[in-house]
């Protein structure tokens, strides 16, 4: 039996909520963004730093990348539920699926603070 | 890779034009094309679950025809990402 312990939150339902609002966000931003790559062609530095120096646009691409990561995390940890397990990689399937999820959390972490690092840090 | 080409373009001028640079070689191009293409796709799909979650498209046929539409709008749009990168 998979243990659910490493899921994002209690209940599954929860997890299944954090992933569609966080994919609506993300949706949001990524259009967003195109859009804005889309009208500026020919983009230069300066109109790219003022982008980036709205409050607005900080925050907004704080609150992607926060979405970023429970997006990543919740889908992260179906993947590796459905196939890190017993069945597929045998007895060790708990502690591979354990290191696999630690690994990805950690990785998300230093994405975000090096993200707040650089929205705020320029 | 992302935030580090971000990083990069808002630190200054040249770093700027350094990222530039860089995303004009072929190999950049085919990285970018992959990457978008590949959000394109999950992008796409993503808002036909979302729809699914509405209860539209839920029986076998509903499912089977989304899934074609799914591939059509990608397919477009993944072709005009490429033509947007090169």
């Amino acid at each position: 039996m998979v243990t659910n312990v490493t899921n994002f939150s209690r209940s599954g339902l929860y997890d299944w909520m954090a992933q569609r609002v966080s994919a609506v966000v993300l949706a949001a931003y990524f259009i967003f963004l195109l859009g804005f790559l889309l009208t500026h062609p020919g983009l230069g530095f300066a109109e790219w730093k003022a982008l980036f120096s709205h409050s607005a646009m900080r925050i907004f691409s704080l609150l992607a990348l926060a979405a970023l990561i429970v997006h990543a995390w919740v889908g992260m940890w179906t993947i590796t539920t459905d196939y890190l397990t017993p069945m597929a990689i045998g007895r060790w399937a708990t502690g591979v699926r354990f290191l696999v999820q630690a690994a990805c959390g950690v990785l998300q972490f230093v994405l975000f603070v090096w993200g707040v690092q650089i929205l705020w840090g320029f | 890779m992302l935030l580090f080409a971000l990083d990069k373009s808002l630190d200054s001028e040249e770093g700027f034009e350094q990222v530039k640079a860089c995303l004009t070689s072929p190999l950049a191009k085919l990285v970018i094309w992959g990457l978008l293409s590949a959000l394109l796709y999950h992008l796409v799909a993503g808002i036909r679950h979302l729809i699914m979650d509405l209860g539209i498209g839920e029986t076998l046929e509903g499912g089977k025809l989304g899934s074609k539409i799914v591939i059509a709008i990608s397919v477009v749009l993944i072709v005009l990402a490429g033509v947007w990168v090169w």
